[in-house]
């Protein structure tokens, strides 16, 4: 039963009627006058010394404004404070084929093409490092010389809690396996772009198909050199993300020199190609894992040895390498743990973030590995998954705080609605039924750089015509973050959706927000525009209590629950001291239908006339609301890594037919218990399943990024092929929320962490149809083909 | 390559008139012989509702009706396309009436990031402008012209088939 008016129910995208006629305006729609148009020159080397570039010829071409090279930028920048190895533009040496080496601004596109032709760079290519085992070989030459290694090690994480050791002896079954991973890549619709607009006191306004305006902002001002006041980052409409537009990038860089260098508005967009170049995909993965399995105590122990290819730069790679391991922390026990994970730089173009990251492909591996145990165990793998999940408000042994757990009454109901039982091994040969959980972070809860500033801060004003505006710097990457941030404010002042409008990701007008990405909008901004839209109710009440001469309501103080593991150690918190997390805020009156009402004496006054008796003292209206995480986790060192306030679970339970003669599979029907907390608008939670299944099954069953000698040979949408409208099954949502008393008003996220468990659901029905079990992605048919024979001939 | 280049700002003189209609306004321009459709609207009228998603005839994102037919932009020569009609996502809807596929778009939740929008209104258009009921083969095939990465295809044929009914029942 929904209590609310307005969350909780279906609603479309408040800017849906512009996308549907043309009238959203992406970055490269929009049109700066006098403006000149960029062009990147990228490496065809993989690996290569830059002995010179001569720019001459391109400079004396009339028409071109300015030409770049390497020379021109004194900072490498990263998107995490602990790697910012990255230039802008190629100095000394080339790292990947694509990397940007020369860059023009000319009065036409044709003209900036015509220039970089006219460029010459002499290069001498190097042998290039092509794979992670290679980049663990000693070397002097690394491709990141300033680590100072002897190979191409970036970074190496360890860590072990409990005694893996004692753990195995107590299992009944270990099981340990190789498991290996290509890259897969965001290949979301509109190419990254960027414009830039500059004025006569030299400030910049950079328009950007970025998830994190507020980084891109920070980092224009470090690379060009210039006071951070004088820089502006808008994201206009964003034709989708995924984590692959979440760090800052060079061709923003140098869109904005360029503009400074000429005092001209620069307008640059990417090929589908250079998307590919781009890239910041998913890491190549090998793995090794073992996991010690008792049919009465669940996981005895579990370890990994994970080497992942981080190509040439660093981007999120860090966090990445731990990744991998926490992630593996949920959504069951795991009392003895060790990993180790490996990230080693290659001259390949960059991974990072993609949707479910770091968590996906160990999520693969130890889901079979759980397969394999509960089968060889004689247990059925639906129940004994439900057996064993987290139970509500405990501690996993890193010391992840595990809070709200609606999975395992999800995963029973999915388990009925799909008809399990009576399918699960009893299906005929080439049919078969799996399924796999996951869990995934709700934010993180500590922030790239360190301060003490809030996660997340929402500005809200009332105007005096009674138009709400929340101003937030959270990114809506087409996930629909606008609209859920103007449900809540409707929400808690009682207008109509229409009534709130919402300014978001202008790092000008908008409060600091770290920006779209570890699914941490919903919550965070989330719990910062709900606990804005509370302060501003009360101002309202306030003024209705003086136009009524009522008594003001007299708030209940926030008190800690009683069994301090809510908020337990929180920091000292503006909105925690005032109003609490997720505070009620039930005042004893009723907004609805423009009127605001005192439920007891049922007096009345109209939303306008409080508004204006409320703004006759300041004369204007607005109140801010932040989010900033509890005091969570460990000392140990990683301990910050994957902490978030909450954690949300999924299941899926899928249905493929394996094809005996071509070992094509195909993905008849999935079944998704995902546990969000509360669905704030069912509508987009069930995009994001479905989205989230799309994404995985392409990783499952056909997606990877080629590369021969170092570059991608497969940089187009019809080379890099990801699921059709043909190939997408029906997908049943069964409920399976639960209540998070720290997410608005209970939600968690519903954005990446269904993608995870989608891709090992489809190899353990796999396993279910033709009896084989498969260690490498993707599952392409020749691979399932050759392991039928295989098993076959055995 | 230099010849190329020379080429290239040589032929950028030799402009030619055309004319066409768009959204129902006919439009005289001079344009360069080698423009796109896709460029000639975005960069010539201003009308970016036709996206830009690899300019290859990959993504299915720039689709506009080319005298009633779904074409890519991208691919078509502006100059060969005189005296044609085009219909871009700007002139689907009649005033603010928008089109009954648009209008299940939006309540379906077909639309996320929005991207692949516009193409896919615009083949829908064609596909229940020629059937009264087309099946489910038909309808996934008219959306797989179109690459969406957001919403994995199934609001999307819900808005189209919520569409078909719709229009059955208006067509007796
Ligand atoms: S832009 Fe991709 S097909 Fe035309
Ligand atoms: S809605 Fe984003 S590509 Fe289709």
């Amino acid at each position: 039963m929904n209590a609310y008016r307005i969350v909780g129910t279906p609603q479309p995208q408040i800017d849906a009627r512009d996308k549907v006629t043309g009238r959203a305006r992406y970055t490269d729609d929009i049109r700066l006058p006098n403006c000149l148009h960029a062009a990147i020159l990228r490496s065809p080397h993989a690996s290569a010394r830059i002995r010179a570039i001569d720019t001459a010829r391109a400079a004396a071409l009339p028409g071109v404004k300015a030409v770049l090279t390497g020379t021109d930028f004194e900072r490498t920048f990263g998107v995490l404070p602990i790697s910012k190895d990255e230039p802008a533009l190629a100095r000394e040496r080339v790292r990947y084929v694509g990397e940007p080496v020369a860059a023009v601004a000319a009065e036409t596109a044709a003209l900036a093409a015509a220039a970089l032709a006219l460029i010459t760079v002499d290069y001498a290519p190097t042998p290039p490092v092509l794979d992670a085992r290679q980049a663990l070989k000693p070397t002097d030459d690394p491709l990141h010389p300033e680590l100072q290694r002897d190979n191409n090690l970036h970074k190496q994480v360890e860590q072990r809690f409990g005694d893996p050791e004692a753990g195995f002896a107590q299992a009944s079954i270990v099981i340990e396996k190789r498991f290996t991973f290509p890259s897969v890549t965001h290949a979301f619709s509109e190419p990254h772009a960027v414009q830039v607009e500059i004025d006569g006191r030299g400030n910049l306004t950079v328009y950007s198909a970025t998830q994190v305006p507020h980084y891109v902002h920070l980092a224009l001002a470090e690379v060009l050199g210039i006071d951070e006041h004088r820089v502006r980052v808008i994201k206009p409409h964003l034709g989708g993300g995924f984590g692959g537009k979440s760090d800052p990038f060079p061709h923003e860089m140098i869109a904005a020199k360029l503009a400074l260098v000429t005092g001209r508005n620069v307008r640059l967009r990417f090929s589908r190609e250079d998307v590919f170049f781009s890239h910041h995909g998913r890491h190549p993965t090998q793995l090794t894992m073992k996991l010690g399995f008792h049919p009465a105590h669940g996981i005895t122990a579990l370890t990994g040895d994970f080497l992942i290819d981080g190509g040439a730069y660093g981007s999120f790679g860090v966090v990445t390498t731990y990744y991998n391991g926490v992630l593996l922390q949920g959504p069951y026990p795991v009392p003895n743990f060790a990993f180790r994970c490996r990230r080693m730089y290659t001259n390949k173009p960059m991974c990072g973030a993609m949707r479910g990251h770091g968590g996906v492909n160990p999520r693969f591996a130890s889901e079979v590995l759980m397969d394999m145990a509960m089968v060889q165990s004689g247990l059925d793998p639906c129940q004994a998954r439900i057996d064993l999940i987290h139970r509500e408000n405990t501690l996993t042994i890193n010391e992840f705080r595990i809070t709200s757990v609606g999975l395992r009454r999800g995963l029973e109901e999915a388990m009925r609605r799909s008809g399990w039982r009576e399918k699960y091994g009893k299906l005929p040969y080439g049919k078969g039924i799996g399924v796999a959980c996951g869990f995934f972070i709700s934010g993180s809860a500590l922030p790239i750089h360190r301060n003490q500033q809030p996660a997340s801060t929402v500005r809200l004003t009332v105007e005096f015509d009674g138009a709400v505006t929340v101003y937030s710097g959270a990114a809506d990457i087409g996930q629909g973050s606008d609209t859920v941030l103007a449900m809540m404010a409707a929400e808690v002042l009682g207008v109509e959706l229409g009534q709130v409008k919402v300014v978001a990701a202008d790092t000008r007008l908008t409060p600091v927000d770290l920006g779209s990405y570890s699914s941490r909008v919903t919550f965070m901004a989330g719990n910062a525009a709900r606990n804005a839209a509370i302060r501003m109710r009360r101002l309202l009440v306030a003024a209705a209590c003086r136009l009524l001469a009522l008594p003001e309501p007299v708030y209940p103080s926030p008190t800690a629950p009683a069994d301090g593991f809510h908020q337990g150690g929180r920091a000292p918190d503006f909105d925690a001291e005032f109003l609490g997390a997720n505070p009620d805020y039930r005042d004893g009156f009723a907004f609805a239908d423009g009127r605001i009402r005192h439920l007891d004496s049922g007096k009345e006054t109209g939303f306008l006339a409080a508004v204006h008796a409320a703004i006759e003292g300041p004369g204007i209206l607005q109140t801010v609301g932040n989010y900033r995480p509890p005091k969570l986790g460990g000392s140990f060192k990683g301990a910050g890594a994957g902490l978030s306030p909450t954690y949300s679970f999924t299941a899926f339970i899928v249905e493929v037919s394996v094809d005996p003669d071509t070992g094509f599979v195909k993905v008849d029907k999935a079944t998704c218990a995902h546990d969000c907390g509360f669905a704030l608008n069912p509508l987009a939670v069930r995009g994001q399943i479905e989205g989230c299944f799309h994404m995985g099954m392409g990783q499952a069953l056909m997606e990877e990024v080629l590369h021969f000698d170092g570059a991608v040979q497969n940089a187009g949408l019809l080379e890099y092929k990801i699921p059709s409208p043909f190939e997408q099954p029906e997908i049943d949502i069964v409920p399976s929320s639960s209540d998070e008393s720290e997410g608005p008003f209970g939600a968690k996220e519903a954005g990446e962490g269904p993608l995870a468990p989608v891709i090992p659901a489809i190899a353990n029905a796999i396993f279910d149809a033709v009896g084989v079990r498969l260690f490498e992605l993707p599952l392409r048919p020749d691979r399932v083909l050759a392991a039928m024979r295989r098993a076959a001939s055995r | 390559m230099d010849s190329e280049i020379k080429r290239t700002l040589r032929d950028g003189g030799a402009v030619r008139l055309l004319s066409l209609e768009v959204n129902g306004q006919r439009q005289q321009r001079a344009v360069m012989p080698d423009i796109t459709l896709l460029d000639f609207l975005r960069e010539e009228l201003g009308l970016t509702g036709s996206k830009r998603g690899c300019d290859l005839g990959e993504c299915g994102c720039c689709a506009v009706l080319v005298d009633g037919r779904p074409m890519l932009a991208c691919l078509l020569p502006a100059a060969d396309l005189e005296h044609s009609a085009i219909t871009t996502i700007e002139g689907i809807a009649e005033g603010t009436t928008l089109h009954p596929l648009q209008q299940a778009m939006i309540d379906e939740g077909a639309v996320q990031c929005g991207y692949c929008t516009p193409a896919m209104v615009i083949n829908g258009v064609h596909l229940f402008a020629g059937e009264l009921r087309p099946d489910a083969e038909a309808i996934r095939t008219c959306i797989s012209a179109t690459s969406c990465r957001c919403t994995g295809y199934n609001r999307i044929v819900q808005a189209f088939e919520r569409t078909a009914e719709r229009l059955a029942e208006d067509r007796p």
